[in-house]
């Protein structure tokens, strides 16, 4: 099986990552915005999978393994403050969620 | 390989692109999911079947579908759709916009003209195309096994603390100890 | 004998210590007798003082009684020490007797109008401070007394210090007689540093050896001299106190602003002659000032409204009348005015003074009217003031006074027959203003509508004995004083003069004219006063019909406003000194140094702005914050 130049699966992630920053950047509900952070965790592993690919070796993957370890975990406990969060201000905007005055 | 390896990257975008316009969530977990599934594609014409299965399982089959379940349990409704609908006004998207342009144009620099770019895109690859399952199991658990380990305390904290965190309410827990102490 | 001298002199001070401290708890009658009974006993011991001293040949080195050491430092050693000689004699006198005249008729006249005790302790505290500035031995003493009739001047101006007016009246009347006051201390600088001592007999006899006639020395020691007496005696240009003055109680007025206090600056110069006369400019200064003073307060006494301002304007015009003959060298002629002005000018303030208490505190005189029938003790005794004060011939004392400075005038050199003129002109004016007063308060119908009226129609209420009899005592002596210096074509009777005579003989005394040219000029006089007199009937005849649009001072226009302004010297004063002043502190608000703090609170205020700025508290906000920075470190990574 031929192999297609990791080259591309570098832009690729720097495609999605940035999509994925958009999103963080524009989105008030706090549930889009871990979205969106999954979103550019996604695209750092791709990035370690192509430089896995670039070099041969199997590092790549496991830098994603634990990434994937990462992620799992940020999403359960994130998920878990959404909750809290929506329980005490009956809202998932960010905005209401900031108690600073002035 | 090569145009399977473009559909599913176009594939990949579109979704993620569609996934964060949304106004419903689930519609928009539905989307990330389908993107998930695309890039799963994606590693696998990379060589890295290890990780597409992987992506497949773990980040499209639990990770995304948690949320897909929180989200339910929320049973946000109608009135936040018009709310999300109310604040995703494209005047909103000129400030992170150039931000996010300024660091494309970083990157896309990185990428053609910068400093690692010429060892990028002449890089010189030994062994086989694929990184089997085999090879991974290999590096990770003899050079990378503290990583594991550390990842699965990782993962141990994550879910004592999702479980306290998002334990439903506190006050229930009250009236029990001052039961024990009264007894 | 000599002892005598402190204790008449302490005992107004012990009058005001015990009425001071333990006065509030007395009964009225208590606290008026303590006040009134100290000046008088203090009086009673002047004139043994007095009478012992005449009749021990009135020595011209006169008498010292030293209570003991004040100041002993390097060159400069002072006593507390009072000297007797004929001229404090005829002052202190004058001081107590009236003095005492005018405390007894505040007995009656201070009831219900105030703190009755403290009105006495201040008057008798000002008694005290008076007769030691003219019994002082040595400079220190005198500008002790100086300073103290100053302090009661502005306790008593603002004894009803309720009225902001008030408070502002004794305020102008200390600061502006502030001014006078440096002068004379500069002056009195001058002199200890160029005579060594500040004796006041060793500092004319250091002069008169040591000075170079006409110098600088002597003209500077004279003019700083002259500042002072010239804000003390309210003559131009720091006559503007006064005026504003009688919005103290009319007792006040009638002792400290008519009789005793302004005349504190007659009495400086006359006892430091000998500088004025080693100094001719200065003492010519002296003469035009008396001269500018008494026209222009016979001036403005025309056109004056409330009576007791009537009677302030006369006052600085008398006592330019003083300064004029201070100044051609008639000094026992000035000594001999200010004697007789003591009687009459303290007798048309008692007199003004209840009109005003029995007419309810009424001080308008075209309010006033008819009250010749419900006051006829005080409508005599009135006459005699103005006469007294116009210079009515041959039975006032103040046709002799009058007569003493402008014969001194017209002998006084070139600008002799000037002098004669201002003053003559100014015995014109005298009649006009004094007996204006006269007809409109006694004379004639009541005005409408006003207390005179309701008071010409009930009883003569109001002016008790206590107040009448001070009235015809001054109302006597008025008269009779004047027979104490006749002029030389009528006899030259003048036992006052030959009393003080010694005291200057060495230095120049303003002869006396030819009998014929004496009579001619007494003649003229005479003619001025009746020429006054008459102008002021016709006047008051013109005005009486139009008393009611006369009444508001404020309405009026031109050169009456500008006459009843006092010539405007308050708006002068208040642009020239206040507004720049004013200015200055205005423009230093905002100087570098609180431009420098107020800079630090700014520089807090815009950290501040821009610290909070970022803190917003919003999410995406701190995410831009994070994206911004990724961008400049790639940029840093990436360029440099």
């Amino acid at each position: 099986m031929t192999v297609i130049p990791p080259y591309y699966g570098l832009i690729l992630s720097g495609l999605l990552f940035v999509v994925g920053l958009l999103g963080l950047l524009i989105r008030r509900n706090i549930m889009f915005m871990l979205i969106s952070v999954e979103v550019m965790l996604n695209a750092s592993g791709l990035a370690f999978i192509a430089g896995g690919a670039l070099w041969g070796s199997a590092d790549g993957q496991s830098m994603f393994l634990f990434i994937l370890a990462l992620a799992a975990t940020e999403v359960a406990i994130g998920l878990a403050l959404i909750l809290r969060l929506h329980k005490h201000r009956e809202t998932l905007d960010s905005d209401r969620a900031s108690e600073l005055r002035g | 390989m090569l145009v399977i390896f473009f559909l599913a990257g176009a594939l990949a975008i579109a979704a993620t692109i569609l996934a964060i316009t949304r106004v419903n969530a689930v519609h928009a977990l539905l989307y990330l999911i389908a993107s998930l599934l695309a890039l799963g594609v994606a590693f696998f014409t990379l060589g890295a079947p290890f990780a597409a299965v992987l992506e497949v399982v773990v980040y499209a089959g639990a990770i995304a579908v948690l949320l897909l379940f929180v989200v339910m349990m929320l049973n946000l409704g109608r009135e936040s759709e018009q709310e999300e609908r109310a604040l995703l006004v494209p005047r909103l998207w000129s400030g992170p916009a150039i931000l996010v342009l300024a660091i494309s144009i970083l990157l896309a620099y990185l990428y053609v003209a910068g400093p690692w770019a010429p060892a990028v895109q002449t890089a010189v690859r030994s062994g086989s195309a694929i990184i089997s399952p085999k090879e991974v199991g290999k590096v990770v658990f003899s050079r990378y096994l503290l990583g594991v380990e550390a990842a699965s305390f990782l993962l141990l904290a994550g879910a004592v603390g999702a479980f306290h965190v998002g334990r439903r309410s506190i006050e229930r827990r009250e009236p029990e100890v001052s039961a024990k102490e009264a007894s | 004998m000599q002892t005598l001298l402190w204790i008449y002199t302490l005992l107004p001070l012990a009058g005001f210590l015990v009425l001071v401290l333990v006065g509030k708890r007395f009964p009225r009658g208590l606290a008026g007798f303590i006040g009134a009974g100290s000046v008088g006993a203090s009086f009673l011991l002047a004139l043994i003082t007095g009478i012992w001293f005449v009749s021990a040949g009135a020595p011209e080195a006169g008498y010292t009684a030293t209570l003991g050491q004040w100041v002993t430092a390097g060159a400069l050693s002072v006593d507390f020490s009072l000297h007797l000689d004929a001229l404090s004699v005829v002052m202190v006198t004058i001081i107590t007797f009236v003095g005492f005249l005018i405390h007894y008729y505040s007995v009656d006249f201070m009831k219900g109008k105030g703190d009755y005790h403290l009105f006495f302790a201040y008057m008798n505290l000002f008694v005290f401070a008076m007769l030691t500035l003219v019994l002082a031995d040595n400079f220190l003493l005198l500008f002790l007394g100086w300073e103290g009739v100053g302090l009661c001047s502005y306790l008593l101006i603002g004894f009803w210090y309720q009225e902001p007016a008030n408070d502002t009246a004794a305020r102008k009347a200390f600061i502006v007689t502030r001014i006078g006051d440096v002068s004379l201390l500069v002056g009195i600088f001058l002199l200890f540093v160029s005579t060594g001592t500040l004796n006041l007999a060793g500092i004319s006899q250091g002069a008169a050896t040591a000075w170079t006639p006409g110098g600088g020395l002597a003209t500077a020691a004279a003019l700083l001299i002259l500042g002072g007496a010239v804000g003390k005696s309210a003559q131009l240009p720091l006559q503007v106190w006064l005026p504003d003055a009688m919005a103290g109680p009319t007792p006040v007025s009638a002792l400290i602003h008519a009789a005793t206090m302004v005349t504190a600056g007659v009495y400086l110069i006359a006892r430091t002659h000998v500088i004025f006369a080693l100094a001719p400019v200065a003492q010519l200064i002296v003469a035009i000032i008396g001269a500018a003073t008494l026209l222009y307060g016979g001036l403005n006494a025309l056109t004056q409204v409330d009576i007791k301002r009537v009677l302030a304007y006369s006052t600085i015009s008398q006592i330019g009348y003083m300064f004029l003959g201070l100044g051609v060298g008639a000094w026992t002629g000035a000594m001999f005015h200010f004697a007789t002005h003591a009687f009459f000018k303290a007798l048309l303030f008692l007199g003004a003074g209840v009109l005003i208490h029995v007419l309810h505190e009424e001080h308008n005189i075209y309010r006033m009217g008819g009250m010749r029938k419900a006051q006829p003790l005080t409508f005599w005794t009135f006459v005699i003031g103005v006469s007294s004060l116009s210079g009515v011939p041959l039975v006032t004392s103040g046709f002799y006074s009058k007569e003493a400075i402008l014969s001194g005038a017209w002998t006084f050199g070139q600008a002799g027959t000037l002098f004669w003129l201002a003053g003559a002109a100014g015995v014109l004016l005298t009649a006009m203003y004094s007996f204006r007063i006269l007809f409109f308060a006694f004379t004639g119908d009541p005005a409408p509508g006003s207390a005179a009226e309701k008071q010409a129609k009930g009883s003569t209420g109001g002016a008790t004995l206590r107040m009448q009899l001070p009235l015809a005592v001054l109302a006597t002596f008025a008269v009779i004083l004047g027979f104490l210096f006749m002029p030389g074509d009528l006899g030259g009777f003048r036992p006052f003069a030959h009393f003080l005579e010694p005291l200057f003989a060495s230095v120049r005394n303003a002869p006396e004219p030819a009998a014929g040219t004496s009579f001619v000029l007494q003649l003229a006089v005479t003619a001025m006063v009746a020429l006054g007199i008459l102008f002021s009937y016709f006047w008051y005849r013109k005005e009486r019909g139009k008393r009611k649009q006369h009444e508001d001072a404020q309405s009026y226009r031109g050169i009456r406003r500008f006459l009843l302004s006092g010539m405007g010297f308050d708006v002068l004063y208040r642009v020239l000194f206040t507004g720049s002043f004013n200015g200055v502190a205005t423009l230093l608000q905002r100087d570098w140094i609180s431009a420098f703090f107020d800079g630090v609170a700014w520089v807090n205020r815009f950290a501040y702005r821009v610290m909070t700025f970022f803190q917003t508290g919003l999410i995406r906000w701190y995410l831009m914050g994070i994206g911004v920075g990724i961008v400049v470190l790639f940029a840093l990574v990436v360029f440099v």
